[in-house]
């Protein structure tokens, strides 16, 4: 269970990432956001995001029609 | 979230000011800026309304020529010559600000909003501005007066230039 949710589900590109950012921010190191979206090309952008600013992407999955993604706050 | 010190940089010029055109830029800067980037976004000539304290943006058919808009099922081709009827700009304008909001794009208000928390640098262009003949009291809070030359400073140090 990550430490914190994020809806991020009907927004489109960069809002996840941007709403992301955010909420990692006020994440203490080593904690966990789980990011909930719909937009198809937030996939390939979380791994880009996390390799850039050197975050952990624990976990990226589909589930239905939603995408998970748990980032570890490392950047 | 990277150290200041080995931050990379961006730069883009923005010279256009119709609604969609809005859009890459702040896209671009907002992204940039959360994946530690260090932003800098020189507003010229059309590019510059862009900060005005209120934005009335709208979108022309004109010099679309291959914008298509999603339309009962099916896209429907907007050519040039139908931005000469009275009032199609409108109805285009309408259309996209309507799917705007269906598809949960942000609104430029709302990334120029996210530009400026994120420490976005914003240069407004002088020239610009005496050429259309506004004043910084026209402008939203934050952006800096400069001319070319502030923008080369920082484009020869950014380890991206766009010029959109």
């Amino acid at each position: 269970m990550a430490d914190q949710i994020l809806d991020a589900k009907g927004l489109n590109c960069p809002l996840p990432i941007l709403r992301a950012k955010k909420a990692l921010k006020e994440l203490p190191t080593g904690g966990t956001l789980e990011i909930q979206a719909t937009d198809p090309g937030a996939v390939k952008d979380f791994e880009a995001f996390c390799r850039t600013t050197g975050n952990e992407l624990v976990e990226s999955r589909v589930d239905g029609k939603t995408y998970i993604f748990v980032i570890r706050h490392t950047g | 979230m990277s150290s200041e010190a080995n931050a990379k940089s961006m730069s883009l010029i923005v010279t256009k000011g119709t609604l969609d055109w809005a859009y890459p830029p702040f896209i671009l800067a907002t992204t940039a800026a959360a994946m530690g980037l260090e932003v800098t976004m020189f507003f010229t000539f059309y590019g510059l309304t862009l900060l005005k304290k209120k934005l009335d943006l709208k979108i022309s058919t004109l010099g679309n020529p291959a914008m298509q808009m999603p339309m009962m099922g099916m896209h429907m081709a907007l050519p040039n010559l139908v931005s000469a009827v009275p009032g199609v700009d409108g109805i285009a304008t309408a259309m996209m600000k309507n799917l705007i909001k269906k598809k949960g794009v942000a609104s430029i208000e709302e990334l120029r909003e996210m530009a400026l928390e994120a420490d976005v640098k914003m240069i407004a262009c002088q020239m610009t501005m005496d050429l259309f003949e506004y004043t910084m009291d026209d402008m939203i809070e934050g952006p800096a007066l400069g001319g070319a030359a502030s923008y080369i400073e920082v484009a020869t140090r950014s380890d991206i230039n766009l010029y959109i």
